[in-house]
């Protein structure tokens, strides 16, 4: 059939070719153009508060930065001086009892999920289980972990802490570690079962090698957020004024000291050098927690 | 035995696995396995652990506990109430305002308004926020927002003083720069999480409302949005389960002051920071009190994080199912 027989434009077409220009001046344009400079204020405003803390932290917590602040000990009330090594190694102390609590336990079960039985019930309920625990109030994991260790111990202690920050890092490894391994080809693992591995030989020769990056990611994110938190530690740690190894003996059944504990206890004292070292402590802090984040960021990358 | 099996035994490559390898195999899997079930028995010993140190204050205040408005060690008075309105307050009040920046942030970054560098500008920015640790949140919130805000919080209370949010002064720490720390704190969960909800919406529906003559900000208020709307209601919902946990930045900026206030510039209390205050020096019968109040607050944040979790979940099903 002809197209054009039935075809007749100067009947289609009105006599007036539409407007295809869009006038500026119209309301849903005035409208349009408004809505994107509030979404670009909206943005701009919403970048101020972390330039204010970057700030804060480098100039009011800058000035403090030298070795002393590194190999002292927290001042007491009047003294000047003074410096926080205590709490920086506590921190890495108590962020390693938590570590190697919660990353066996978590990567195994990452094994579980993704591997083992992802479809199973007991899948799917501890995936929910593990979701609904990244939303745990940190302080929460501290009454836990004061419950079930420190009432047990009778002390507060670094062990102590740590069930507290396994407990927080625990679905971080899990569902980062999951995700990662079931990125994994299963061409690979078809490959690898067809030449007769078996499935731990599967798991531990071709999936565990080739996810590693992810999982690494999602250690180090957990460790991040780990160092960070202070909730968690205020009455499973405590605080210490003293150090960790003392005279070449580790005081492990005892309070320890941690860098977030620090800045929240000196952050309310009225004495000035305390607060310059909280300033100083937290400006180290969030140096660690960056270090993380962008060991994370850069393990993330190789993509498999 | 022949020369043939001779030189099949001495070189052998291949073969079925070993005992050793099989008994590896089972151990390894079942090891994977008990870690998976020690997530499920984790959260049931949360629940069961904190439950029973609360037994006995349970049987002893009952269900007056949530509705009493002391909170005297000495007398063993004890109530929460004001602790429940204020986390409710707070986070609400957060999720007002890091609702709004979270969500407009995320329409920012995927809507196609900035060149892919600016981009990475801004979502390094959100990445950094969630980085900040709570309690440096707190310590800022003292040093620059409460002298910052206070001013502005007293000429509030000065001119419009005679409504109820204004009815206080602002004398330091308040609920007004606690939820502004707190709203900032849950952005970048709420940015994060409806971007990914505004990249699932598939391509085609968008190009289709442009195709009609929509311009941008129609499509994304009428299209993206709607489409949307599941998965930035449940960044919100998470979001709202974030603000009700957080404690250090609030135990440090909220005045931990036991009162029911309607005004934004009045101190007030939540019941993570009556834990994190009152836990290292709790005597021996305030801490089942205590241990109460964490069952409360273990109960809210539940029921409200597993909403969060199911409301993706569906979305994410939903969207598949629709591609």
């Amino acid at each position: 059939m002809n197209i054009q027989d039935s075809f007749h434009p100067e009947q289609e077409i009105a006599k007036e070719a539409p407007c295809l220009q869009r006038s500026l001046l119209e309301g849903r344009s005035i409208t349009n153009i408004l809505l994107t400079g509030i979404a670009w204020l909206a943005a701009i405003i919403a970048s101020v508060p972390l330039i204010s803390v970057l700030y804060g932290l480098i100039v009011k917590g800058g000035h403090r930065l030298s070795l002393e602040v590194f190999t002292e000990l927290p001042p007491a009330g009047f003294e000047e001086g003074g410096g926080f090594g205590n709490a920086i190694v506590g921190t890495l102390v108590t962020v390693g009892f938590g570590a190697v609590i919660s990353i066996p336990i978590g990567f195994l079960a990452a094994i579980f999920l993704a591997e083992l039985e992802p479809d199973g019930k007991v899948a799917y309920v501890a995936r929910f289980c593990a979701k609904t625990l990244t939303g745990l109030p940190s302080i929460l994991a501290g009454v836990f972990a004061y419950a079930v260790v420190v009432l047990a111990t009778g002390t507060y202690s670094a062990p102590a802490a740590g069930v507290a920050l396994a407990l927080l890092m625990l679905p971080t490894v899990v569902l980062t570690a999951e995700g990662a391994m079931r990125m994994v080809p299963s061409k690979m693992k078809a490959a690898a079962y067809g030449i007769g591995c078996t499935r731990s030989q599967v798991i531990w020769k071709i999936v565990l090698p080739t996810a590693l990056p992810g999982v690494l990611t999602g250690v180090m994110l957990a460790i991040a957020r780990a160092a960070g938190e202070t909730a968690p530690l205020l009455f499973t740690a405590l605080f210490s004024n003293y150090w960790f190894v003392e005279n070449g003996t580790a005081h492990v059944m005892e309070p320890i000291a941690s860098l977030s504990v620090l800045i929240y206890n000196f952050a309310g004292m009225p004495y000035e050098n305390q607060i310059e070292l909280a300033w100083t402590a937290s400006l180290v802090l969030v140096m660690m927690v960056l270090l993380f984040n962008i060991l994370a960021r850069v393990l993330g990358r190789k993509k498999v | 035995m022949n020369a043939f099996e001779q030189t099949v035994a001495g070189e052998q490559i291949s073969g079925p696995p070993s005992q050793t390898d099989y008994l590896l195999d089972r151990s390894f899997r079942g090891l994977a396995t008990v870690c998976a079930w020690l997530i499920l028995i984790v959260v049931g010993l949360i629940l069961w652990k904190i439950g029973a140190k609360a037994v006995p204050a349970i049987s002893e205040y009952q269900l007056g506990f949530l509705t009493g408005t002391t909170w005297d060690v000495n007398k063993q008075v004890y109530g929460i109430l004001p602790e429940i309105w204020g986390t409710l307050y707070s986070s609400i009040l957060a999720l007002i305002i890091g609702g709004f920046f979270g969500i407009t942030m995320a329409i920012f970054l995927t809507q196609d308004f900035l060149p892919p560098r600016i981009a990475l500008v801004f979502r390094t920015i959100i990445e950094l926020l969630a980085a900040i640790p709570s309690v440096v949140y707190g310590l800022w919130g003292i040093y620059v927002v409460i002298p910052f805000v206070r001013p502005i919080a007293d000429w509030l209370n000065a001119e419009f003083g005679w409504i109820p949010f204004f009815s206080t002064t602002l004398s330091g720490p308040g609920m007004l720069p606690a939820a502004l720390v707190l709203s900032i704190m849950i952005l970048p969960t709420i940015a994060a999480v409806s971007q990914d909800a505004l990249r699932m919406v598939p391509y085609r529906i968008k190009e289709a409302a442009y195709g009609l003559g929509a311009n941008r900000w129609e499509v994304i208020l009428k299209v993206m949005l709607s489409t949307a709307s599941t998965g930035i209601f449940g960044s919100l919902v998470l979001g709202f389960g974030r603000a009700l946990g957080e404690t250090m930045a609030l135990a440090m900026l909220i005045g931990n002051s036991n009162q029911l206030s309607l005004s934004l510039f009045s101190p007030g209390n939540t019941l993570a920071a009556l834990l994190a205050l009152n836990f290292p020096e709790a005597g021996q019968h305030e801490i089942p009190v205590l241990m109460y109040a964490a069952l409360v607050l273990l109960l809210i944040t539940f029921v409200v994080n597993m909403a969060g979790t199911a409301i993706m979940t569906m979305t994410s099903k939903q969207l598949k199912a629709g591609r």
